[in-house]
This record gives structure tokens, C-alpha cells and sequence, in this order.
């Protein structure tokens, strides 16, 4: 059997998710300041959740800079980037409001708040869920590369301009939970960095085969034009 | 002719067109005011003091009657033939892009300038003052900025009318709670320097959207 690049990237990236599953679950130690047995439990899920909102973040900075590139040179693989970012970030994105929800009931005793983060995440994905809308919705290729290139640039320039206007908006209310004073001990801190590197991993195999996926729809497409055309 | 004579000439062409039909001016009036008229009964029941949401039941009027407009801004030109009339006429793309959004954004400060005073009796507030006219300028200065972009892209797609808001409401969350917060905050006496920083924020995004959306207009109307 020939083993490419990719089956390696792919086995690189199950073990490694498998480890980061095994020192966020098991090996890291209970956090030390917290009340009832469920939010004991429940913290083991940052490991897991801030990794997906730094890999949904990261995702649409890259279709950001995929869409400048693709207005500026016009080359299909910088749309094709751009695309495959943005799904696997709505994917992540989706997951971390997931977990972020599982956890705040324990932890906060409800499933949802408007705190900052919570908001700017939900605003985020709000944009790039309207991105793929807009895709599925134009018809003409290249049109659709261009308006999503547009939406890319200007959608991702206005996130932090939420994210600031939600923080001032919400200071005025107490603030519930800060990640800066939460800090992690020094023994949670190896799992944490582990389970952020995995999942980074994680996000960019899945970004090389939806690549290729859009690539071999591509050439699919070629070569049923030219199919269509000999046989005429 | 120079840019700003060629801005001028597309403003004229919209602001004829519009007083020729008044299409677009009595939906967007009529539909500001049933906005407010709903939030009305929406809230009556358990609100208690009415000044607490006006400034958040004003926003809420202007974007969706503001939407209306925008909606209409390019579906005219295109089922009209006009868009391919302008881009072959000898003007700069961002003369194309300053005129249009400079309609819409005459047409919806018109539609303000007439609602307000209705807003102001219905909820009892004095909204005629002088800084919350610039919010409400600069909010609506956004708000058309952006929109138009978006609007010349929603047309183009298959649902098009519908697809304005989806494209239109997530970007510009961060001016809608700028305005908010300082027409709340004028409405309640505070001073302008306690909310310095969410003038700057409106200000920022005004300019941050629209130069990126000056800058990429060409990429969404060349064929």
C-alpha cells in the first residue's frame, strides 16, 4: 500500500486528538475551586472548548486573508481557501457555542448569557453562516467567488468592532466570568497547550481535504464539459 | 466632469426617479411607523416606563424601514437595464458607488426627519436635540454605507430582496449598539464626554466599513 502525505497527516492527527482526550479527561488534575461535583466535571471542557473558538477565530482570519488574496490576484485556489475555511470554522464555532453552553449551566446555572464573548461568537458565526448563504445563492462561479470575497473582507472587519462595542456595552453589568483571573495551575497547563495544538492539527487536515474535495469538483466539472463537448 | 459632479448627477437620477414614483419614500414611511406602532402594543403590556426602550424601538424603525430602501436601491437599476447604463457611462466606479449610497442615505434621513417628531409625541420624548441628530446621522451614515455594497450584491442572488437583511443585520450589530447606547444616553442627560468612546466606535466603524466597502464595490458590479 503507498502511503501519501496525507494518511500520514490524517494518523498524525487521530493520535493526537486521542491524547488530547485522554490528558484533558484523565490526566489533568480537578480544578481546585469549584463548588458541586458537576462543575467539577464540567471544567474539563475548556480543554476542549477554548481550543474550538481559537481554531474558529483562526479559521476566518484565514478566509479573511483568502478573500484579500483572491480580489487582489483573481486565482480560484485563494476562493477555494477561503470556502474551506470558513466551513470548518462554522463547524468549530458551532462546537464551541455547545460547549460553551453545556459548561455555563453548572457553572453559571444557565445556558446562555449575553456576556461579551458570548455575544462577539454568536455574531461571528451569525456572519459566516450568512457567507455560506450567500455562496449557496448565486448562481454564475465567478460572481460567487467575487461577492464572497467582498463579504469575507467586510464581515471580518467588523468582529472586533463587535467585540468592542459588546465588552463596553456589558461592563456596566457585573461581569461573570474573565478568563485572565481564572487561570489555569501549572499542571493543567500542559494538557491545555496539547489539546490547543491537537485541534489546530485537527483543523488544518480538515481543511486540506475539503481542499482537495473542492479541487476534485473541479475537475469533475472540467471534464464533463469537455466530455459534453466531444461527444457534439 | 469631475468626481463630485458625477456623484451628484447619480443623486439627481435617483432622487427624480424616487419623487417622479414616491415607490420607495411612503413604503419605507408607512413601514417606520408601523414598526413603531407595533412595538407599542408589544411592549405596552409590561413595560412601564416608555422612555427605558424608545431609543432601542427608534433603531430597530430606522434599520427595517432603511432596509426597505436599500432593497429597492439596486433592484430598480437592474431590472431597469440602469446599472449596465451606468457602468458603461464614463464615471468612476466609486462616483457610482458615493451617488447611490448618498441617495439611500438622503432617503433614509428624509424618512427620519418626519418620524422622529411622530416617535417623539407617541412616546412621549423629547428626541429633537441636537446631538441625537448626529447619532442619527452617523448611525445612518453606516448603515447605507455598508448596506448599499450589500445591496448591489443581494440582488444578484436567486431570493434577492430577502437575502439583504441576512447579509446586512450581523455586520452592522457594533454601530446598532453604539447608536443605542448614545441616544439612551443623550435621552437620559448624560454628557457627551461620558460617552466619548461610543462616538468614537460609531465613527470608527463609519469609516473602517466604509472605505472597505469603496474599495471592493468594483469587484461586485463588473460583469
Amino acid at each position: 500500500m503507498r502511503v501519501d502525505r496525507i494518511t500520514v497527516l490524517n494518523v498524525v492527527t487521530a493520535i493526537a486528538i486521542l491524547a488530547a482526550l485522554y490528558l484533558a479527561l484523565i490526566q489533568a488534575p480537578d480544578p481546585a475551586n469549584v463548588d458541586s461535583e458537576a462543575q467539577r466535571y464540567a471544567q474539563r471542557i475548556i480543554y476542549f472548548h477554548i481550543s474550538n473558538a481559537w481554531v474558529g477565530f483562526f479559521a476566518f482570519l484565514v478566509t479573511f486573508l483568502g478573500s484579500v488574496l483572491y480580489l487582489w490576484k483573481g486565482e480560484r485556489r485563494w476562493d477555494i481557501l477561503a470556502l474551506s475555511s470558513v466551513e470548518v470554522g462554522v463547524a468549530f464555532m458551532t462546537a464551541t457555542i455547545i460547549t460553551g453552553s453545556i459548561w455555563a449551566k453548572p457553572a453559571w446555572n444557565t445556558w446562555w448569557t449575553w456576556d461579551p464573548r458570548l455575544t462577539t461568537s454568536t455574531i461571528t458565526w451569525l456572519i459566516y453562516v450568512s457567507y455560506l448563504m450567500l455562496r449557496s445563492a448565486l448562481d454564475d462561479p465567478a460572481r460567487r467567488a467575487r461577492f464572497a470575497a467582498v463579504y469575507g473582507v467586510a464581515g471580518f472587519v467588523s468582529v472586533p468592532i463587535t467585540f468592542f462595542a459588546i465588552r463596553w456595552w456589558r461592563t456596566i453589568h457585573p461581569v461573570l466570568f474573565d478568563a485572565s483571573n481564572m487561570g489555569l495551575s501549572p499542571n493543567m497547563r500542559f494538557p491545555f497547550f496539547f489539546s490547543l495544538g491537537a485541534f489546530t492539527l485537527l483543523y488544518f487536515t480538515i481543511l486540506i481535504q475539503r481542499v482537495r474535495v473542492e479541487q476534485l469538483a473541479d475537475r469533475v466539472a472540467q471534464l464533463k464539459a469537455s466530455i459534453s463537448a466531444s461527444i457534439r | 466632469m469631475s468626481l463630485l459632479r458625477q456623484i451628484a448627477a447619480i443623486i439627481h437620477k435617483d432622487v427624480t426617479a424616487e419623487l417622479r414614483t414616491k415607490e420607495m419614500f411612503s413604503s419605507m414611511f408607512v413601514f417606520a411607523l408601523l414598526t413603531v406602532v407595533i412595538f407599542n402594543f408589544a411592549f405596552e403590556l409590561r413595560v412601564a416606563d416608555a422612555r427605558a426602550i424608545a431609543p432601542g424601538v427608534l433603531w430597530v424603525s430606522v434599520t427595517f424601514a432603511g432596509m426597505l430602501g436599500l432593497n429597492r436601491s439596486f433592484v430598480l437599476e437592474k431590472d431597469q437595464g440602469c446599472l449596465d447604463g451606468l457602468l458603461l457611462a464614463p464615471v468612476d466606479r466609486s462616483a457610482i458607488y458615493f451617488g447611490k449610497m448618498l441617495g439611500n442615505f438622503l432617503f433614509i434621513t428624509v424618512v427620519e426627519a418626519i418620524i422622529l417628531p411622530i416617535f417623539s409625541a407617541l412616546f412621549n420624548v423629547n428626541l429633537i436635540q441636537p446631538w441625537i441628530l448626529v447619532v442619527l446621522l452617523l448611525g445612518t451614515l453606516g448603515f447605507s454605507g455598508v448596506g448599499t455594497l450589500f445591496s448591489a450584491m443581494a440582488v444578484h442572488t436567486r431570493a434577492r430582496e430577502v437575502f439583504l437583511p441576512i447579509l446586512l443585520f450581523p455586520v452592522v450589530v457594533p454601530a446598532l449598539i453604539a447608536a443605542v447606547k448614545l441616544t439612551a444616553g443623550l435621552l437620559d442627560g448624560q454628557a457627551l464626554a461620558d460617552m466619548a468612546n461610543w462616538m468614537q466606535l460609531l465613527v470608527a466603524f463609519d469609516i473602517i466599513l466604509v472605505a472597505v466597502s469603496y474599495m471592493t464595490f468594483d469587484y461586485v458590479v463588473e460583469e
